[in-house]
């Protein structure tokens, strides 16, 4: 029964953690909260619908038409809401508002669009097996969400440690003007970091979407509040740090549900939060924070 | 004449109690965001006041008056709670904290027996007068206007500048940080308590995130230069929606376009200096095309 339990939570934790890592990537890279991540997460997971339903598309293709549309949003949120703000010299609250007020616009064209209702995959669309593995059952199902979620995220970690444009990322992101200086284009990476990190954003929304089988246009919310609470966990900025947290937030998620009380799930991930911040405010693996004026 | 004004009146008079309404929790919010600081818990505080006073009340039997302020000190006893540890660390940390905190207080209200779960509260007596919201409005804005020029406000003025600068000066930045958080938690509850008493129906989803946004919309719109930019703010986004009819579902939108703008391109607000300056610029460039 608690392996079982483990086997889930790892699904669940594992979206979280993908989730996540574009999250902290923004703010490791460019120093803001994007609180619109919780609605380019719900435009992934519909592109991924309608991949699914209207082209009868696979899981593949449909994670691939996800992040492509959900980077496109990125790149729209970068030039719309942040690029003018970086030329100027911004309160450090002005990105995080205008981020919230073009998660307002984007939650409430896709809630005129598709309107409150609640949309599922199409029956079948990722086969409908079992595995048993030493007395714990394994749907495909959910083998194909933490498989997907890991290779991207190993993918993502590749990426940052060992290519010329991963170097130039985590080199701005440790300074972006020693950066510009050693010739890296910093409004290139800004923008490519946006990208990358909405795509990601929107492949954990479709495999949400799979794994509780609904999606409707509320959806951004509560992960937002999941995605603030495990980037404060793993420390922001921390990609390894996040891909911890969202594991222990999945973990802590299903046992307080397994074994307390199913109502205060979505309170679960504010008490680790609360927790975090009384006890150790720069996260699990976080060194001490330097006060920024 | 006095007929259309009596029409108007019965046709609208709720607007102005909301008006009032939307005022003070534009004020609520205003306390932190002089300091430089984003609380998006302030529609949970007024939730926690909606609430605690609606209970009171209702259950308790205790007269308006003593319910309303403790449907004010109860938010900013949890304000107290949450401020303390977040408020040490840098801004970005509140700004977390009460997003996830407005989450919290929206899945407790939905699971208490007390609180009527989805159901929400209905029949609440309607106690809340004109006159109350007039003279609440009024002890604010004295607070407000006696504030500006005291230690308090120039240190928050202070911290909003430069926090570190201001601690260097020997300003207590945590304190004041605290301070304000809880005193506009306080006001947030007491609008809530107000609003219950005038709505006599209230429920869970009227204190999520939406309206969390939608007030911070009111100051962000008005400008935090002054006190008077919120309560202009949530002034012109109370009538604007009525206006607005038939937009329909995008009707939020507006909302949010609203706020994206205003950041862009009025960084202090409707009431400020900008704007004049701007509108200035405007009326002589007309009289020279003249």
């Amino acid at each position: 029964m608690f392996y079982q339990q483990l086997a889930n939570a790892l699904a669940l934790g594992a979206v979280y953690s993908l989730f996540a890592i574009g999250f902290t990537l923004i703010f490791g890279v460019m120093e803001i909260i994007t609180l619109a991540h919780g609605a380019v997460f719900m435009v992934g997971a519909f592109a991924g619908y309608t991949a699914a339903t209207k082209f009868g598309l696979g899981i593949i293709p449909c994670l691939i038409i996800s992040m492509a549309a959900s980077g496109f949003i990125g790149f729209v949120l970068d030039l719309v809401a942040i690029r003018p703000l970086r030329k100027k010299k911004f309160h450090h609250l002005a990105p995080m508002i205008a981020t919230i007020g073009c998660a307002t616009i984007i939650t409430s064209i896709y809630q005129g669009i598709f309107g409150a209702e609640a949309y599922r995959f199409p029956f079948d669309f990722v086969p409908n097996e079992n595995y048993e593995f030493r007395g714990i059952q394994l749907t495909q199902l959910q083998l194909t969400i933490i498989f997907t979620s890991f290779i991207l995220m190993i993918m993502m970690i590749f990426f940052l440690n060992k290519t010329k444009w991963g170097k130039a990322v985590r080199a701005v992101a440790e300074n972006s003007r020693t950066g510009a200086l050693l010739g890296i284009p910093v409004e290139r990476v800004y923008q490519f970091t946006m990208i990358i990190s909405s795509s990601f954003g929107g492949a954990a929304g479709v495999l949400t979407g799979l794994n509780f089988n609904t999606i409707h246009t509320f959806m951004g919310g509560p992960i937002l509040h999941r995605g603030i609470a495990v980037i404060i966990l793993g420390g922001m900025g921390d990609i390894r740090g996040a891909m911890a947290g969202g594991l222990i937030l999945g973990f802590a998620e299903v046992l307080s549900v397994a074994y307390i009380s199913s109502d205060f799930r979505d309170a679960v991930s504010f008490g680790l939060l609360f927790l975090i911040l009384l006890i150790r405010p720069s996260g699990i693996f976080g060194k001490k924070i330097e006060r920024k004026g | 004449m006095s007929d259309f004004l009596i029409s108007f009146w019965q046709t609208y008079n709720t607007l102005f109690y909301t008006i009032f309404i939307h005022g003070m929790l534009g004020l609520s919010i205003y306390l932190t965001l002089a300091c430089g600081l984003l609380s998006l818990g302030n529609a949970a505080f007024m939730g926690i006041g909606a609430y605690t006073s609606a209970l009171l009340t209702m259950k308790a039997g205790f007269p308006f008056g003593i319910s309303l302020i403790a449907g004010g000190i109860l938010p900013s006893m949890v304000a107290l709670a949450i401020g303390i540890p977040t408020l040490r660390l840098s801004g970005v940390y509140l700004a977390m904290a009460t997003l996830g905190f407005g989450e919290v207080v929206r899945v407790v209200l939905l699971n208490m027996e007390i609180t009527g779960g989805s159901m929400g509260i209905n029949g609440i007596p309607q106690k809340t007068e004109l006159w109350h919201l007039v003279l609440i409005m009024g002890i604010i804005i004295f607070f407000f206007i006696r504030l500006r020029d005291s230690k308090y406000g120039r240190a928050m003025e202070a911290i909003n500048e430069d926090e570190v600068a201001s601690s260097v000066m020997g300003i207590r930045t945590t304190y004041f940080k605290v301070w304000t958080f809880t005193a506009g938690a306080f006001i947030a509850g007491v609008a809530g308590g107000l609003n219950a008493h005038f709505t006599y129906f209230i429920s869970p989803r009227e204190y999520g995130f939406e309206p969390a946004v939608d007030i911070l919309t009111f100051a962000i719109l008005g400008g935090t230069k002054t006190f008077w930019g919120p309560i202009a703010g949530s002034a012109i986004l109370t009538v604007l929606p009525e206006m607005m009819r038939f937009m329909g579902p995008y009707r939020l939108a507006v909302n949010g376009i609203i706020l994206l703008l205003v950041v862009l391109y009025l960084p202090n607000g409707i009431v400020s200096r900008g704007t004049f300056i701007s509108l200035k610029k405007l009326f002589s460039e007309r009289k020279s095309n003249a």
